[in-house]
């Protein structure tokens, strides 16, 4: 228990600091008010940099979790693209209220301001993210689960002062629980089938069921439903139905938000709730996951994949286009889960902090731009970027042709990674079917590539200003500064990846041998 | 340290160019691509291996150990010789450009030089990842070339070239990682060195290589273009400017002939064997079909565009051979094909510098106005249609010859095509010939007829007055090609010397092969391949060889052809079985 305690310890710092941000958002003081994202920061800085003094080898082998090391990994790269997203957010919240404090046309009033509220949110829902790490059994799992998404509805609705706001965040709202229910529903039948809710128990349970000539119906039918459910989180098909419609109603910075943060808690539970079958329970004898699971997950993968490209083909709204194209990811990123461990999760690690960076620096350039304090939305505000904002048309255009997979940029390499582990287990079909997606990808990634750099600016697009605030704009030039150097380090990161599944195989392999 | 400059070289300018202001980016682009041909000119002595099938210039600097992908740089003398054309034809084509271009000129040369370098890296990368790294990435710089300076029609062209290109490589990709996979399994460890994974690959069941083959065609025959994937060429070619046409023209369609002569004719040769004939007839098909379509163009530039279609189909006519005469008219046609066509586009962007329109209607008799322009326009002309003494005939001539003797009954070479395959595709050389007179008899001889000025949009800003016949600007991009051309025209031993050691091992993996597909072919029920041992078959046709053809004599005998020499790396087990 104390051990567990220890890898807690970034989520306290992180409650810690979502209490300060609170208290200092409600400060009449304006400049207090105004350093409400730069402590947010300072405190996903200061987790940072606590999260690898507390991973060592010792604590990890006491904690008997099913994944150990994957809290290193994955915590450190949601509290640094955590930062990023910060900067997406600054300026964002309550903009008209200060700008009225500001005229004296208003007065401070603690119940009207959201700046704080808004970043104590944000903060508990990355909270949630790092919990799923730590996560050993069901109840824990659904909790983190729920914690890295219920602040989400509350932040799509105060991001903009909007109806469609409002409405984005009712449905995200509702779906959401609809989901929810789903894999709530799943659970239970696991538990049903396997009498346990500790995960490494129902991996013994399940070995077991394995031996004795595979697993009752009721723990597919419960593994299915559970699936389906995260796949709500992931945006997979056919739960991806909110995505356009939530991506379009909220800020630019929440919606980047929404793309990374809820899909990395998605992609870690999937990845513990399949643990507990393993890879190992093809009954031809093969590697992989049981035969249902496997096709169950093949068809979410190429519906996923398919259904987000030829959505956001269709898209004119660029924040329509990302949400679609965030679809299209999940489905690449299903083809490593399918893959199963060694190469596989390690790719889904690799291109969950992969596609956060392209991802965030292409929300970030919406993000920085803005006509009469409203967001750009449409393609052709994008059109001629480059005369007036040559750095946010370039950092587009990197962003995107990272998330094409355009040789060398970091995209590329993340799908290289998926696409190897696909083919290593013999999924090549699948892997061609992707191949085939990211081709018709090009056409919509193409444009956002080609408006702001090739078209010449029309009379919407040249009313297009930089937001007060510098910080989005500094986050998309970091996002696609690390989408052009990051590939020359991938192999480091890669490493990591794999410290993050370390005890996971093994453990596979000892649970086996005890069960039999 | 001596290869990773040919990338070096080109990136720093490209990066110079950024922060340097527009006027002075033409210059640096001139100084750099300068620099590299110079310095690959340097590199032909240090190479050491010209004639033979080794790689020269070998190095390998780690880059993600985890899958043995490395940055593995090295060439042989194919390669170098492409290596060469790239970096030759860089400086006319900026050189050609100074005029032309008159609008966002850092991106433009910057584009150029990261064009340069692209290529260049394609043809030394040795590593898989990073051959296809560079053969992917081609395709920004070509992508914006054509966006940005291309034609009125230049969106539809940019997008449809790279999304051709793209789809087609994704495909050949996954065929490529499915071999290094096998690759894995087989040798217990990711490796990506194209010479292991070539060797691994050529031991593989037909069925397999038959798969990789389809998934390789799908991403080299689009680049090439073989017919039916050819559409995308005429649209890119027509609406690129000038620059961008002649390295499209010249080194961006050897992309795919050296894919299919780096990793289809080596990687699976049963397969290659298989379907040669079917892969033949495709770009007879081409030959004649784009011959004909070019007969009936009006816009020169989409004549010469078809025109590559066409010549391409002898180049793969040739490769597919798989005998040495076919083999080096192939390569010998990529190298001249680079610099005739090249030249073309040259000769066609200055007349629409001139008169903005590329009508044949529009003109005739410009010999009378612009003599020095239509006498290089002769010069390449005949060069293009194989007039003996310029270089076009000599290669299209040996891949003809190739084509000719690849027959199953060759003793040193059988093959599987034969005089039909060759009289067919001489038929082409005829289309050539009339369609490219003809458009020769109608612009540059009869009545002067100048095309009416239009002033189009938007070229209307610092527009520069040409004189009426060439600049010596212009007459200098144009005579290092012609002397090139006249060179290889008259002694074509220079190029098919150097390459012979490459083209000769590459040849001498097929003779067993193709005997043995022939014995099966007649005695469907015996199919041996598995249980014989490939060396008893190899080592029989290696001693007809020698008794009969003592020239050639080293091909066959060049048994390590399996391995490329590096049996070091090649899993035991699959080499016996």
């Amino acid at each position: 228990m104390v051990d567990k305690l220890w890898f807690l310890i970034p989520e306290m710092i992180l409650f810690a600091g979502a209490v300060i941000v609170s208290i200092m958002g409600l400060s009449p003081v304006k400049k207090v008010r105004d350093a409400v994202p730069m402590m947010t920061a300072a405190t996903l800085a200061v987790a940072f940099v606590t999260i690898p003094f507390l991973y060592t080898d010792d604590r990890v082998a006491r904690a008997g979790l099913l994944m150990p090391w994957v809290g290193l990994y994955i915590k450190m790269v949601i509290c640094g693209i955590g930062i990023l997203l910060t900067m997406l957010c600054v300026g964002l919240i309550d903009r008209r209220y200060e700008a009225l404090i500001q005229a004296g046309r208003a007065k401070f009033d603690a119940m009207r301001v959201n700046r704080g509220e808004f970043f104590v949110f944000f903060l508990l829902s990355l909270i949630g993210v790092n919990l799923v790490c730590n996560a050993n059994d069901l109840i824990w799992l659904f909790l983190a689960l729920e914690l890295a998404s219920l602040p989400t509805y509350v932040m799509v609705a105060m991001s903009r002062p909007s109806r469609k706001a409002q409405e984005a965040a009712m449905k995200y709202f509702f779906l959401g629980a609809m989901a929810t229910a789903i894999f709530l529903y799943g659970f239970a039948l696991l538990y049903g089938a396997t009498g346990t809710l500790v995960l490494t128990e129902m991996r013994i349970a399940f070995a077991e069921q394995t031996a004795q000539g595979g697993i009752g119906f009721m723990g597919l039918v419960g593994m299915i439903l559970a699936v389906l459910g995260v796949s709500f989180k992931i945006a997979a098909a056919p739960m991806h139905f909110y995505v356009a419609d939530v991506y379009e109603g909220a800020a630019s910075g929440v919606s980047a938000f929404l793309a990374f943060v809820p899909k990395t808690a998605g992609m870690l539970a999937m990845i513990l709730l399949l643990g507990t079958i393993g890879w190992q329970g093809h009954l031809e004898g093969g590697v992989g996951l049981p035969m249902p699971i496997t096709i169950a997950l093949v068809t979410i993968a190429a519906l996923t994949m398919t259904l987000g490209n030829v959505g956001a083909l269709l898209q004119k709204s660029v924040k329509r286009m990302l949400a679609y194209s965030s679809v299209a990811h999940s489905g690449y990123m299903l083809i490593g889960i399918i893959a199963g461990p060694g190469m596989g999760i390690n790719a889904v690690l690799f291109y969950l902090t992969v596609y956060g960076l392209m991802n965030t620096a292409a929300f970030a350039v919406l993000a920085g731009l803005e006509r009469k304090g409203q967001e750009i939305e449409t393609l052709d505000d994008l059109a001629g970027l480059r005369m007036k904002h040559p750095k946010m048309a370039v950092a587009m255009a990197l962003s995107s042709g990272s998330l094409l997979g355009v040789p060398p940029l970091l995209g590329f390499i993340g799908k290289l990674y998926l696409f190897i582990a696909g083919v290593m287990t013999g999924h090549i079909g699948l892997v061609v079917f992707a191949g085939l997606n990211s081709a018709i990808s090009a056409w919509y990634y193409l444009a956002l590539i080609g408006l702001p750099i090739l078209r010449k600016p029309t009379p919407q697009s040249e009313t297009i200003v930089r937001t007060p605030s510098t910080w989005p704009r500094v986050a998309a030039v970091l996002g696609a500064v690390a989408v052009v150097v990051l590939p020359i380090f991938t192999g480091a990161l890669l490493r990591s990846t794999e410290i993050a599944t370390m005890g996971y195989e093994d453990a596979e392999r000892v649970e086996l041998t005890k069960a039999e | 340290m001596l290869a990773p400059w040919l990338l070096i070289i080109p990136l720093v300018g490209a990066l110079a160019i950024i922060f340097a202001p527009p006027h002075q980016a033409k210059w640096i682009a001139m100084g750099t691509s300068i620099l590299t041909f110079l310095y690959s000119l340097a590199l032909m002595p240090v190479f050491g291996v010209w004639g033979t099938a080794e790689f020269g210039l070998v190095e390998t600097y780690p880059w993600l150990d985890r899958f043995g992908i490395t940055i593995g740089l090295g060439a042989d003398s194919v390669a170098m010789l492409l290596v060469l054309l790239s970096t030759f034809l860089m400086p006319l084509c900026v050189w050609g450009s100074f005029t032309a271009v008159q609008d966002r000129l850092r991106e433009y040369y910057g584009w150029l030089l990261v064009m340069l370098a692209a290529m260049v890296g394609v043809f030394i990368a040795t590593d898989l990842i990073l051959f296809y790294i560079c053969f992917e990435f081609t395709l920004v710089p070509m992508f914006f070339l054509i966006a940005i300076y291309g034609g009125e029609n230049r969106d539809k062209a940019s997008i449809k070239f790279f999304i051709y290109t793209f789809t087609g490589s994704l495909i050949a990709l996954a065929g490529l990682l499915y071999v290094a996979w096998q690759y894995s399994i087989a040798a217990g460890a990711w490796n990506f060195d194209i010479p292991s994974l070539t060797a691994f690959a050529s031991t593989m069941s037909l069925t397999e290589q038959s798969w990789i083959l389809l998934a390789l065609m799908a991403g080299f025959a689009v680049k090439v273009p073989l017919f039916p994937v050819h559409t995308w060429l005429p649209l890119a070619h027509t609406e690129a400017p000038t620059a961008g046409s002649v390295i499209l023209a010249a080194v961006l369609l050897k992309l795919g002939t050296y894919g299919l002569y780096r990793f289809v004719l080596p990687m699976v040769p049963e397969a290659v064997i298989e379907y040669a004939p079917l892969i033949a007839v495709l770009s007879i098909i081409g030959i004649l079909y784009a011959g004909l379509i070019c007969w009936v163009q009006t816009d020169i530039k989409k004549l010469i565009a078809y025109s590559s279609v066409s010549h391409l189909g002898f180049c793969v006519l040739g490769l597919f051979a798989l005998n040495p005469l076919g083999l080096q008219g192939s390569v010998l046609y990529m190298i001249n094909h680079g610099l005739s066509t090249g030249a073309l586009f040259f000769l066609i962007g200055m007349i629409y510098e001139r008169y903005h329109t590329r009508e044949m209607d529009h003109m005739s008799g410009l010999a009378r106005r612009m003599p020095i322009w239509a006498f290089f326009m002769v010069f390449f002309v005949l060069a293009s249609v194989g007039l003996p003494g310029l270089n076009g005939f000599v290669s299209e001539f040996l891949c003809l010859i190739g084509a000719f003797i690849s027959t199953p009954d060759n003793v040193t070479h059988p093959g599987v095509l034969g005089p039909w395959y060759a009289a067919f595709a001489g038929a082409g050389m005829i289309v050539a010939a009339m369609y490219l007179l003809i458009m020769v008899g109608k612009v540059v001889f009869g009545p002067l007829k100048e095309p009416h000025h239009h002033h189009h949009h938007h070229h209307h800003h610092s527009e520069q007055k040409l004189p009426a016949d060439l600049t010596m600007r212009e007459i200098g991009v144009l005579v290092p090609l012609a002397v090139l051309c006249l060179v290889l025209g008259l002694y074509p031993k220079i190029a098919t010397d150097a390459m012979s050691g490459s083209v000769n091992k590459m040849a001498s993996i097929y003779p067993a092969r193709v005997l043995e597909h022939i014995r099966t072919a007649e005695h469907p029920n015996s199919r041996s391949w598995e249980t014989a041992s490939t060396v008893e078959i190899a080592d029989s046709a290696a001693s007809t060889t020698e008794t009969l053809a003592p020239e050639t004599a080293s091909v066959a005998a060049d048994l390590d052809v399996l391995t490329f020499g590096r049996s070091d790396v090649f899993p035991e087990d699959r080499i016996d079985g």
